[in-house]
């Protein structure tokens, strides 16, 4: 039986249409709309309960050596406060999970998928080995909610005495949100500015509805899982199980720059290596539809009658406005105007390899 | 949920409403809030014929593949090419602007075999609706 959330009763009240995702009962969409969620996020703001996420706690002498080794980036470059995008890989540089890590005073804290929680967590607990440090998962105690959208800021400076205007992306702040001691993050999912809010669990219904009151003026809207994943695709967030997972390293995720090879020792060194200096067999596109169609997860890459790679995501991309998709596809099959088709149903329909992100972020142009 | 009182309907939510010689047809109400925000529709060509219960298009949502089957055995007379450009149409005015194909039946009666409005509305009931 999956999991319902603090919130569940307030995703009923406003229609939300359930489903379950990774063990947790969570809305999908509102009666808004999927399409009009997105755009939402991306004009105004969305509020999103993502408390199936979970979390980690790293404390000890030995935490950033021992990050460093179970981590791909180089954690020692992390200045304080800093949150960073991290794969975390296997010996063979498949991925175990992608992860945020935020420094913060006395510890380390790793925000992980919900669907790896408890893999990843055996994960980090079984590679301590001669590290001083101890491993904490803080998930059922944690909420988290992400505030996402160019008003973002402007909702949540009302709640908070954190000076968000100085405030730079991937930062984190341990301040308080309505009163509640929360970490707050400039991090996200979307593509957007925004906010990821990490607090204790029992506050859940009073910073959803402090939040919403403070976002009235702003529109916001409370955003389902549909959205959420159109707006990480547009800005080629990779998810796991898609993009990226144990049978796919991050080298050929177009995930190199979170690889940080002179930092020393880490697991899966010596196989991304190899990989990086012989060149991937694969590489993630972007491909556009040539012949309008939805190209969706699982969809063949079709050249020539024979299957040569995989979509991992694709839809009808509400900011973009075009059919597109994210798929692997044979290294020499990269170049941008690369034609090759992808079988839907029982045909196969034109497409070409496009530039990506499809959607730039703000904080990144 | 929306219904169209002079259309008939089958069991996986298509209507039919016979105008003249011709029955016009598209997905009800209940089809295109269940599938949610619809961003392709894929129809058939003019002229093709299909059986009763035969896949004669897809609609797709932002979640799903959905097949559309044949009302009544018939040739297609048009489909709308209005929804190649605006395939949002169908959620907005699933009787109207959202209809998907005009065809003629083979037998104009096999019409009155489906659905009355009534029995249609306590058949999506019945699947959960809404």
């Amino acid at each position: 039986m999956a999991r319902k959330t603090e919130l569940y009763a307030r995703h009923e009240a406003l229609k939300g249409r359930i489903i379950d995702f990774a063990g947790w009962m969570l809305p999908v969409q509102y009666p808004t709309g999927p399409i009009e969620e997105h755009h939402t996020v991306r004009k105004a703001a969305g509020l999103f309960d993502i408390d199936h996420m979970a979390q980690l706690v790293v404390k000890g002498p030995d935490a950033l050596a021992y990050l460093q080794y179970v981590t791909t980036t180089d954690v020692s470059k992390m200045v304080m406060g800093e949150a960073r995008y991290s794969p975390v890989c296997y010996e063979d540089g498949g991925v175990v999970d992608d992860v945020f890590i935020y420094r913060l005073p006395d510890r380390y804290f790793v925000a992980i998928n919900a669907s790896n929680a408890e893999k990843d967590t055996r994960w980090f607990k079984a590679h301590i080995g001669r590290f001083q440090v101890t491993v904490e998962n803080v998930a059922d105690e944690t909420y988290m909610l992400a505030l996402q959208g160019p008003k973002a800021e402007a909702i949540l400076q009302q709640l908070t005495p954190a000076k968000l205007s100085e405030m730079p992306y991937h930062r984190g702040v341990e301040s308080t949100v309505a009163g509640v001691p929360t970490l707050i993050g400039r991090t996200g999912y979307t593509g957007e500015d925004g906010f990821e809010l990490y607090f204790p669990c029992e506050k859940a219904t009073l910073l959803w509805d402090r939040i919403m009151e403070a976002g009235a003026p702003h529109a916001i809207k409370p955003i389902g899982l549909a959205a959420r994943d159109s707006l990480r695709f547009e800005a080629k967030m990779p998810l796991y199980g898609q993009e990226i997972g144990p049978n796919l390293n991050p080298i050929e995720a177009g995930l190199g720059w979170a690889v940080a090879f002179g930092k020393g020792e880490f697991i899966g060194r010596n196989a991304l290596l190899k990989i990086r200096l012989e060149g991937p067999k694969r590489k993630l596109v972007g491909l556009e539809m040539i012949e309008r169609s939805v190209p969706r997860h699982g969809y063949p890459i079709v050249v020539g009658g024979q299957a040569v790679g995989e979509v991992t995501t694709g839809m009808f991309a509400p900011t973009v406005g075009r059919y597109i998709a994210l798929a692997y596809v044979p290294a020499d099959m990269t170049a941008i105007g690369t034609e090759v088709g992808v079988q839907i149903r029982n045909e196969v329909k034109r497409a070409k390899v496009v530039e990506t992100p499809f959607y730039m972020p703000p904080y990144r142009r | 949920m929306r219904v169209d009182k002079a259309a008939r309907y089958t069991r996986t939510h298509e209507w039919v409403r016979v105008e003249g010689e011709q029955v016009v047809s598209g997905i009800s109400d209940y089809a295109q809030e269940h599938l949610s925000d619809i961003v392709f529709v894929d129809l058939p060509g003019v002229g093709e014929h299909f059986d009763k219960g035969e896949v004669y298009g897809v609609v797709e949502s932002v979640k799903a593949a959905s097949d559309c089957y044949m009302p009544v055995a018939g040739t297609i007379a048009a489909v709308n090419e209005e929804l190649a450009n605006a395939p949002a149409t169908m959620n907005e005015d699933p009787y109207g602007a959202g209809w998907m194909i005009r065809f003629t039946p083979d037998n104009p009666d096999d019409v009155a075999g489906l659905m009355d409005v009534a029995t249609y509305e306590q058949h999506a009931a019945a699947e959960g609706g809404h």
